[in-house]
């Protein structure tokens, strides 16, 4: 575990960069998260994804995987490869302070 | 720094469902870590992304020990259509997807989808024949120059 810096405040992170106490993010250390992630800007998609991805986690324990997210968070799986390029859960899951999303498919 | 795979190469060589369902697990799965993917679908694998028998793919019930079903029983008309329903029933109910939705959902990811030459020849297709996510009909070597510098994943 290390402790990183975000927004002026300290938050532990895992070596792969995911909160692992989702309580200590919030909304002003999304920017500087995304910038971390080469995404300059966070646009109202961007924010929808983000934050159905802390309901999801809440709700059930574990974050969205991309078919779940492009099933259920009115983003398509297209957009999402767009909006956060390379692995969409991953990175909306680190820019949202949540723990990297656990499921096969 | 651990080791990490950037590109993935898959091939689909078999048409039963549980011939087809571990390759497009780890194709999509790839996608979600960040990799590169591409599926190469030959043989009776082509079956997963032919228009009028993707939808209608089944489980293998004759010489298939895992299901411990009885080879003479497996073989009787109507099992194979009775255990297939059974299990998409079963993966319905844990949201896995069926395989013509999980290939679009695939390709929505940006990995490639391509036939086999050899294969498409073979069974006298054309390209008319497969769904739209397949963006060519490629020779063995063309395969080869794509896969070049990651894992081949044979299924």
């Amino acid at each position: 575990m290390t402790t990183a810096t975000f927004a002026g405040t300290p938050v532990d992170t895992n070596d792969e960069g995911f909160f692992t106490d989702p309580d200590q993010w919030t909304e002003a250390m999304a920017p500087e998260l995304a910038r971390d992630a080469d995404i300059d800007e966070l646009t109202d998609r961007h924010w929808q994804v983000i934050r159905f991805m802390r309901q999801e986690y809440f709700d059930k324990g574990t974050g969205p995987t991309v078919r779940i997210l492009g099933k259920s968070s009115g983003v398509s799986v297209k957009e999402l490869y767009q909006l956060f390029p390379k692995a969409p859960a991953k990175t909306a899951a680190r820019i949202a302070g949540i723990p990297k999303p656990r499921g096969c498919i | 720094m651990t080791d990490t795979i950037e590109k993935v190469s898959i091939i689909v060589s078999k048409g039963s469902l549980e011939g087809i369902y571990p390759a497009l697990i780890m194709a999509n799965g790839a996608r979600a870590e960040g990799m590169e993917a591409n599926l190469f679908f030959t043989f009776f694998g082509l079956d997963a992304v032919h228009k009028k028998h993707h939808e209608h793919i089944k489980i293998s019930t004759v010489g298939n020990p895992g299901l411990h079903v009885p080879t003479l029983l497996g073989g009787l008309p109507g099992v194979s259509t009775a255990m297939t329903h059974y299990m998409n029933h079963k993966m319905e109910k844990l949201d896995i997807p069926s395989i013509p939705e999980f290939v679009e959902m695939i390709a929505d990811t940006g990995a490639g989808m391509y036939a086999c030459k050899a294969s498409v020849d073979l069974f006298g297709l054309e390209k008319n024949d497969f769904i739209d996510q397949i963006q060519d009909i490629i020779t063995v070597g063309e395969f080869y120059e794509m896969a070049a510098g990651g894992p081949i994943i044979f299924t």
